[in-house]
């Protein structure tokens, strides 16, 4: 007993002692292949004066396309950039919550099937890019931002249901098991013991998921699924500085407000 | 003696004003999106069948394709690699002045946090065409574009990280007469070291995820051949790309995940 209590330390602190310099031959190695590995082709010639101009887009930004009225102007195509991210998060809310009690965990067993496969699904939705998704429903119902509402809401499963389930395993129990001993069935413990308890949880994780559908709604149009960001690419691409300098000032606008009114929203839930 | 009477509830809670304002506003929310975003539940299955198509044609991928798309993959993730280095390189500086217990200046430190609030409203993509349209087509305008991006969303987390230390160090090395950057370099790098890199680490598997669709617009990496197999309506490509991205990105986080685990 005395030998191997006295043996670990030992092996330990020499270990301890030289692991630093490890890691810094693994930094090293890593940022020796990324910088080797790419092309950095050099600036094109065009830069500075490419950049001047959008400065120069961007203090002077063109005004008159705010609003005209023909419904393809900044408020207008705004308030569409909203709208496609209201009803994609408000989708997915109702979506993620099935998915949310599939992955959640209810016991401490290291390995759980249905949760395990939940969790994987979740990551797989996650990872699966929003932009592809959204150039895949434009081959079912049309370019338009009726695709990107389908693209939100798909998506945006695999964060909210995540956050869900997670919200599901840390909730407090008390109220559930106060229902089953006064002989409750399921569907009574659900309606009135676990949905009253998570609630704010859920729509305060909602509403964050909101805040990042506002961002994804605003560049989903770059591939043609509505909203501001189609006037956004094709400003660039026809190098339409003041154009693009009033549509980023709105894009700005609209992020800060929609944040700030979130955070109010979400401070005053829990 | 006990009474039996019920409590009297005011009126706004008997006629439960509140739950149902909030359930009408979100109601009419809905009906007035649904009718400017032409939501039309019937034309999408009426398409299903198309989007069944694409997706089995998804599920044949094309696994010799897979040697192609190797070197813009490991480009990802240099490009990622690179980016969050240079944007949390740059967010330590800008953390710090933003932190309410180490700058007590309230006018510095308030413009410092617009400035950072400011870059955080960009989504990544839109930074990404406006880099590709200064750099030119190529991965220098991903890392510029992942740079600016992590800049953002590392400062704001670093300098909550910076609030939360304790200050007792610091006063003692403040009492026998250190400098500032003295202080920073003994009291506060030591206590906020490892939560630093464990943010650094989770903006990378963010950047990871981030730069596989950049290249989308021009801005380097698999986006770039993702783009062309979607073009070119190859999707058991696109299904390769996918999949192989699915897996660096599963790896990285892994990684990632561990190493923050054994940090914290």
């Amino acid at each position: 007993m005395q030998t191997t209590i006295s043996k670990k330390p030992a092996t330990l602190t020499l270990w301890r002692r030289w692991n630093w310099l490890l890691w810094i031959a693994i930094v090293a190695v890593i940022y020796t292949w990324a910088i080797t590995g790419l092309h950095f082709t050099g600036l094109q010639e065009s830069a500075a004066s490419v950049s001047r101009s959008i400065v120069h887009g961007l203090v002077q930004p063109d005004w008159p396309y705010v609003y005209n009225g023909s419904g393809e102007d900044l408020v207008s195509l705004i308030l569409q950039t909203l709208a496609i991210a209201f009803l994609g998060t408000i989708i997915s809310s109702l979506i993620s919550v099935p998915f949310a009690f599939w992955a959640a965990r209810g016991g401490k067993e290291w390995l759980h099937v249905r949760s395990g496969s939940g969790k994987v699904v979740l990551t797989l939705i996650r990872t699966f890019p929003e932009i592809v998704l959204a150039i895949m429903f434009i081959k079912a119902v049309g370019p338009g931002s009726y695709a990107g509402v389908l693209a939100v809401s798909i998506h945006s499963i695999g964060m909210l249901g995540k956050l869900f389930s997670e919200a599901i395993e840390n909730m407090d129990r008390g109220a559930d098991e106060a229902i089953t001993s006064a002989g409750g069935n399921s569907a009574q413990i659900f309606m009135l013991a676990t949905l009253p308890t998570i609630m704010p949880e859920f729509i305060s994780y909602t509403l964050y998921r909101f805040e990042i559908a506002v961002r994804s709604a605003s560049i989903l149009g770059m591939v043609g699924a509505g909203g501001i960001g189609t006037p956004m690419i094709f400003a660039i691409q026809t190098r339409n500085w003041p154009r693009v300098g009033i549509i980023l000032l709105g894009i700005v606008l609209m992020v800060l407000l929609i944040d700030t009114l979130s955070e109010q929203l979400r401070k005053r839930l829990i | 003696m006990m009474t039996t009477q019920v409590p009297r509830r005011p009126w706004l809670q008997r006629w439960h004003v509140k739950p149902i304002g909030w359930t009408l506003v979100i109601l009419i929310l809905l009906v007035a999106s649904s009718r400017m975003t032409g939501v039309d539940v019937g034309m999408f299955f009426n398409n299903l069948g198309q989007f069944t198509d694409l997706l089995v044609r998804m599920s044949q991928p094309a696994w010799d394709y897979l040697p192609v798309i190797l070197h813009p993959l490991y480009e990802t993730i240099q490009m990622a690699i690179l980016g969050t280095t240079i944007g949390a390189t740059f967010a330590v500086p800008f953390a710090v002045l933003a932190a309410s217990n180490l700058v007590h200046n309230r006018w510095l430190r308030g413009i410092i946090r617009l400035m950072l609030d400011l870059v955080r409203t960009l989504p990544d993509l839109l930074l990404a065409a406006i880099f590709v349209a200064i750099f030119g087509i190529g991965s220098t305008a991903g890392v510029v574009t992942l740079a600016i991006f992590s800049f953002g969303m590392v400062s704001k987390l670093f300098y909550e990280v910076i609030e939360t230390i304790d200050m007792g160090p610091l006063e003692a090395l403040e009492s026998v007469g250190a400098n500032k950057l003295t202080i920073i370099w003994y009291a506060v790098l030591p206590q906020i070291m490892n939560q630093f890199v464990s943010y650094f680490l989770y903006t990378l598997e963010f950047n990871v995820r981030a730069s596989t669709v950049l290249g989308y617009l021009g801005a380097g990496g698999i986006g770039v051949f993702l783009q062309r197999s979607l073009n070119e309506f190859n999707y058991s490509q696109t299904a390769v790309i996918i999949l192989a991205t699915l897996v660096v990105v599963m790896a990285i986080d892994g990684i990632s995940n561990h190493l923050r685990r054994v940090l914290l």
